[in-house]
């Protein structure tokens, strides 16, 4: 099981250390607002968090090409994350899972209910670009796979940043199509909903960005929460 | 005295050990130069991509014969230790040859997301000088598709559908299946024992 940490504020380093020394699985950086602005995530502060991290991290941030992803990578993180990019040119999720394995290429999807059905969303980082793709997010999540995804975090946009819960049911539907390791992201507020998100949508790790920005749950506390309800979790 | 070699084979992702090496107080040196890597004092052996694609880089560098022939400690990485075994089942691809065995894919099994990418608990019962000061069920970070079958030269193993390797030795060939630079502690302890081979 892995939790992971979408950090947007503060002293990137200070946090970074902090999350690990509490017992992160894995932190994630994402630059969100690269793709909407048309430029790439900044190699540098990718180099400074290799120096002093010692626990896996993904960067994500307009990784538009296997020269941009090959930047990353030298600079130390283990995977990449791509998601607008992806949505424009779907290949590029091929052309990097056959340059550097399927392990390092993770696919972020943005989705939520529209009529209905679960439909993606582009440039979420910035609200007035963030537009509907109009592909429908089983049939993405099956796409991406086939390309080559070696990871796919599902952020369910209805609940992010409301902290009631993740949505379980959405979780749970692309769990029944996802045969590579499933992150649930957006909604986690409270201990019970990284216990119920294990338990009834099965996800492989759980990430979240602002009930511990807040210092409204500490990872030492959630992971003892866990064990506690049977859940395996690294000490 | 320490004199690290990595052995570049072109692949991206070797930053994540220099700094690795680094916080240990250790420099290294990135080299492809057969010269360089016989006056090491140590070796590592990372790998980034499939093992067909590692063995031609190492090919086009020249330094299969090399590799097969260095007496200091070698450490392969993840797909650098798959490497050191006979063939890989990934691009179905003849290797090293320094380690008895063939690389395969994980058993697909109902349930199982493939590649196995996380934490993960050591197992082992006989110690390793690569385990000093680690206790069995020790959390270290693996990523991998592939995996080497336990036989008796397994020092470590690791369950995930199947149990296999996830430490090797035999003379001076020592090989992990998982990424000590990214194990937090457990892995910095790995590397700092190797170094003291």
């Amino acid at each position: 099981m892995r939790f992971r940490d979408h950090v947007v504020v503060g002293d990137i380093l200070e946090l970074a250390q902090r999350y690990r020394d509490e017992g992160a699985d894995e932190l994630v950086f994402y630059d969100i607002t690269a793709s909407p602005e048309g430029r790439s995530v900044d190699r540098a502060w990718v180099r400074r968090v290799a120096r002093v991290l010692d626990i896996p991290f993904c960067v994500a941030g307009g990784i538009r090409s296997v020269a941009d992803a090959e930047e990353v990578l030298g600079e130390g993180a283990e995977k990449i994350s791509i998601n607008s990019p992806a949505l424009a040119d779907p290949e590029l999720i091929t052309r990097l899972s056959e340059r550097f394995g399927s392990q390092c290429v993770v696919v972020g999807i943005d989705s939520q209910t529209v009529d209905g059905t679960y439909q993606v969303y582009q440039y979420t980082g910035d609200p007035s670009r963030t537009r509907n793709t109009a592909r429908r997010t089983l049939d993405w999540v099956r796409e991406v796979q086939a390309r080559g995804a070696g990871e796919i975090v599902l952020n369910c946009m209805a609940s992010d940043g409301v902290r009631r819960g993740y949505d379980l049911e959405q979780l749970a539907a692309v769990r029944r199509e996802c045969k590579v390791p499933l992150i649930a992201s957006g909604g986690a507020g409270a201990p019970e909903h990284f216990a119920e998100v294990f338990k009834m949508a099965n996800v492989d790790g759980a990430l979240a960005a602002s009930v511990f920005h807040s210092g409204a749950l500490s990872i030492r506390t959630l992971k003892q929460y866990l064990r506690e309800a049977g859940i395996e979790v690294r000490p | 005295m320490t004199r690290v070699a990595i052995i570049d084979s072109g692949g991206a992702n070797i930053a994540s050990l220099r700094f690795a090496l680094e916080r240990l107080g250790v420099d290294s040196v990135l080299t492809s130069d057969s010269s360089a890597l016989r006056e090491a004092s140590h070796v590592l052996l990372p790998g980034v991509g499939t093992a067909a694609d590692c063995m031609e880089r190492l090919r086009k560098a020249g330094l299969i014969d090399t590799i097969r022939t260095l007496t200091q400690p070698i450490l392969g990485i993840c797909v650098g230790m798959q490497l050191l075994f006979e063939a890989s089942d990934e691009g179905d691809v003849d290797c090293l040859g320094l380690l008895p065995g063939r690389v395969k894919r994980f058993d697909d099994k109902p349930g199982l997301t493939i590649p196995h990418m996380g934490w993960n608990q050591l197992e082992f019962v006989e110690r390793s000088p690569l385990l000093a000061d680690i206790e069995p069920g020790a959390y270290v970070y693996f990523v991998h598709s592939y995996c080497v079958p336990t036989s008796d030269i397994t020092m470590a193993w690791c369950t995930y559908g199947e149990t296999f390797s996830a430490i090797v030795q035999r003379d001076n060939i020592y090989g992990v299946q998982f990424h000590p630079e990214r194990s937090a502690q457990t892995g910095s302890l790995l590397l700092r024992n190797f170094l003291r081979l």
